[in-house]
């Protein structure tokens, strides 16, 4: 997805952090972020769960949907 | 490197972390959304208690939520909590745990706290299914659903449950699901701040225990059907049973005051040590 510079600008930098060895590879935030933000990944974390993995943070809005959804506490949506 | 740490980490039991509900299962999610309530609320930890019963629904209070707890034996957390309540009404006093054990084996505490319209927030995790032990059927099941112990279908209809309280009298009455997170947030804060009995049926997966038997094999899976058969309460209003049929009516169903049973009981209480007292002065 085509984002501007300015549009980015308008929204202000977000910050998505993964709490990797919370992660149970359920996918919900990889489904559920309405702007595709994640995507899934080839890495395994220590309980053999595969990851997700931010595809291009400045599409994010902040609107902390995954950070809710997610079962874990894995996802932390800092809006700066 | 060490790993970043979410601020709702100082609400629940950090040590024990990653909780045991399965992947994808919704009791994590409403853990996630109990814990933003009370963080948005600002409420003290140590002026609540939270009870629950057994099933996998009832360790999100305990262990995992960061208070006093009392988890108790299957049906019972409301008839615990009563007691709580009254000897120690300053306290804000919530229940959560699944449809078995508070609509199932608890049902008749259920509806006579509703009735009393005792002053507690019970949150109860809806997965259709017992889901700890195996996937059983509960008196939530949809009916034609094939369980451990329906193998040939389900013949019951569901107990639709936050209906049934609304007409045994509750004071406020929501339904939401998993998918709902923002609403079923600010519900849970609604519900806590109501004085009198609250009542919230959280939509939730099982997709272990009864998903994969309904070919619901993730928690995606779910949240995609959540979304397509949520109907909120306001559109639902006049529509026919077989309009509604297969679909969840999300939102508020009731918000009323109503005199409440424990400051009911004190005032009386107080009355009759007035009374009493006054006699026996007059005897002296
Ligand atoms: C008196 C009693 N009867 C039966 C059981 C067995 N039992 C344990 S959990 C459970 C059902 C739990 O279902 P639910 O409350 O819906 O919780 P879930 O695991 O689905 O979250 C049952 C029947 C028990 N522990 N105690
Ligand atoms: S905060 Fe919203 S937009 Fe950003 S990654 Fe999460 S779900 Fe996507
Ligand atoms: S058995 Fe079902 S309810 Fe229990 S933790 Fe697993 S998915 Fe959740
Ligand atoms: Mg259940």
């Amino acid at each position: 997805m085509y984002t501007s510079l300015l549009e980015r600008h308008r929204r202000g930098r977000k910050l998505i952090e993964i709490t990797e060895n919370l992660c149970k590879g359920c996918e919900i935030c990889i489904e559920f972020c309405p702007l595709k933000v994640f995507e899934k990944s080839d890495k395994l974390n220590r309980k053999g769960y595969y990851l997700p993995v931010v595809t291009d943070e400045d599409l994010c809005v902040g609107c902390r949907l995954c950070e809710l959804l997610c079962p874990e506490f894995a996802i932390i949506i800092t809006n700066e | 490197m060490s790993e970043p740490r979410h601020r709702l980490m100082d609400f629940v039991r950090e040590e024990i972390m990653p909780h045991r509900f399965c992947s994808g299962c919704g009791c994590g999610t409403v853990l996630n959304a109990f814990t933003n309530a009370v963080e948005g609320l600002g409420l003290d930890s140590a002026e609540m208690v939270c009870v629950s019963g057994i099933g996998c629904s009832s360790w999100i209070p305990s262990p995992y939520f960061r208070a006093d707890t009392l988890h108790t034996t299957h049906g019972r957390p409301i008839a615990f909590a009563t007691g709580v309540k009254i000897l120690r009404p300053d306290l804000t006093v919530v229940v959560i745990a699944g449809d078995g054990d508070v609509a199932g084996i608890g049902g008749n505490h259920l509806i006579h706290a509703a009735r009393r319209n005792i002053d507690l927030s019970v949150f109860m995790v809806n997965n259709m299914i017992y889901g700890m032990t195996g996937g059983q059927v509960a008196p939530t099941t949809p009916a034609g659903v094939v369980t451990t112990t329906t193998p040939h279908s389900n013949v019951e209809p569901p107990f639709r449950v936050a209906d049934l309280v609304v007409a045994a009298g509750a004071s406020y009455v929501a339904r939401w699901t998993t998918y709902h997170v923002f609403p079923l947030l600010e519900s849970m804060q609604n519900a806590i701040k109501r004085k009198g009995f609250s009542f919230i049926e959280i939509m939730s997966q099982c997709p272990e225990n009864y998903g994969r038997r309904i070919g619901l094999r993730t928690g995606i899976d779910f949240l995609k059907q959540f979304k397509e058969q949520a109907l909120r309460v306001e559109k639902a209003n006049g529509m026919s049973e077989e309009e509604l049929k297969d679909r969840i009516v999300i939102g508020k169903l009731c918000d009323k005051e109503r005199p409440e049973y424990v400051s009911e009981l004190h005032r009386i209480t107080r009355e009759q040590v007035d009374k009493l007292k006054k006699e026996m002065g007059g005897a002296a």
